[in-house]
């Protein structure tokens, strides 16, 4: 199957999806939210894959060699490492609604209040 | 493909369902850790050094520490009320 | 709305959104067959032109180091937001917490694991250009020397060595330096950004040109934005262990 990769990006996105819908805990929604966010890392490696390539280094194989795409490489390095940080953000928010509702359940906390 | 690569895409998919369908959330940050690990062996069959140096990094160490500080702070606040 | 109302919601937006993807997915050059110019062009012209034998960090701070900018700068408001949110409770630092790890086998190995994460952590932001690393990766490790002073020592070990006036001139620093160094390229001339520096000899740590500077300054960004969300998220614990 050629588009596996890819059927499994989609795959991992919807699972996400229904995480963030039936969650129950505030926490829980944020760690499906990041779920979501590595089905597009999965993405966008694949399409840089080439068949036979190699880690795109050239410290010590031949320039000729054939390698796989480092553009999308770097795409997915720096979402990674700021993944985390917007993951904290969310977590901070998600304390800071506890400390005002005294409950970390999504289905309690629906009025916006002062 | 390479069988190699079809059983890590496996892991990989059985993994992010774990993780979204676990309710408790101290069971959810321990196996998103191992999700992280698994898409760490993911990026390595897809020939991507940096980018699964960077997933250990981050799944390994910066991910769990926020999650569980964020967990245990709010189990503290309700044992002391 | 109740639960069941949700589920049927979702299952209907999730069998249209699936149907989609599937689509738009199934169109896409078959796993292995990268048709597309720019990663064949970029792999054979950066150890050539650039003279960066990683060119996976050749993109992130050479050719494309304006997203990385703003990458970084996401970083940066990210842990100001952490800060700004957590340090409203908090009037005064937490004192007097004891929390020591008993076990001197432990605090042994935790002290020994923290200078070996800071050794690696400036081998792989300085090596970037060579082997697979740079800034970000490093800049983390560096950040997770720290962390694991917190976790296997104790809190009042890692308060002296990484109080909250240490993280955050670093990150500024790091993300001003960014932005500065291509202010810099400006003012020689070039573009925004762009390489102003003798590129040196491809494979030796001296090769990259001014955009050394640049993953410098970024695993600075990194190590001192990390830091501030580690310390403020430790503080929160032991501000409720104290009371």
């Amino acid at each position: 199957m050629s588009v596996l990769p890819y059927l499994l990006a989609a795959w991992i996105f919807l699972a996400g999806l229904y995480g963030i819908v039936s969650s129950r805990n505030l926490i829980h929604l944020v760690v499906c939210v990041s779920v979501c966010q590595s089905a597009t890392y999965v993405l966008l490696l694949a399409v840089g894959y080439k068949k036979g390539g190699t880690a795109p280094v050239f410290a010590d194989i031949p320039s000729s060699r054939r390698v796989v795409d480092p553009v999308v490489q770097s795409l997915t390095l720096t979402d990674l490492v700021v993944a985390v940080a917007v993951s904290a953000l969310l977590l901070s928010l998600a304390l800071k609604v506890y400390d005002h509702h005294e409950s970390l359940d999504p289905g309690e906390v629906t009025e916006l209040a002062g | 493909m390479v069988p190699l690569q079809s059983v890590c895409l496996l892991f990989v998919a059985l993994g992010a369902l774990a993780v979204v369908v676990t309710q408790d959330v101290v069971r959810q940050a321990i196996l998103f850790s191992i999700y992280g690990f698994s898409l760490v062996v993911l990026f390595v069959i897809f020939q991507a050094p940096d980018v699964a140096l960077s997933a250990l990094v981050v799944g390994g160490i910066a991910y769990p520490l926020v999650l569980v500080s964020a967990i245990a702070r709010v189990a503290a606040q309700r044992k002391r009320k | 709305m109740s639960t069941r109302i949700r589920f049927v919601i979702f299952a209907l937006g999730a069998l249209g959104l699936g149907a989609l993807l599937v689509h738009g997915v199934v169109d896409l050059p078959s796993f292995g067959n990268y048709p597309g110019p720019y990663g064949d062009l970029i792999a054979k012209l950066a150890p050539k032109e650039r003279h960066m034998v990683n060119t996976v960090t050749a993109v992130v701070f050479d050719y494309r180091g304006f997203d990385t900018m703003g990458e970084e700068l996401l970083l940066f408001g990210a842990a100001s937001a952490v800060a700004l949110l957590l340090r409203e409770r908090r009037e005064e630092d937490v004192h007097g917490v004891d929390d020591r790890v008993t076990s001197p086998a432990v605090r042994g190995v935790g002290a020994l694991a923290a200078v070996m994460l800071l050794v690696i952590g400036l081998n792989v932001v300085s090596h970037g250009f060579i082997t697979p690393g740079g800034g970000f990766q490093g800049g983390v490790i560096l950040a997770s020397a720290f962390a694991v002073v917190f976790l296997t020592v104790e809190y009042r070990a890692y308060r002296e060595i990484a109080t909250t006036s240490f993280g955050e001139p670093v990150e500024a620093f790091g993300a001003g330096a960014y932005v500065g160094l291509g202010l810099v390229a400006l003012g020689f001339g070039l573009s925004f950004l762009q390489n102003f520096m003798e590129l040196g000899i491809p494979g030796r740590l001296s090769s990259g040109g001014s955009a050394i500077f640049v993953n410098f300054s970024s695993a600075l960004a990194v190590f001192g934005g990390f830091l501030v969300i580690f310390s403020e998220y430790i503080e929160e614990n032991m501000r409720e262990r104290h009371q």
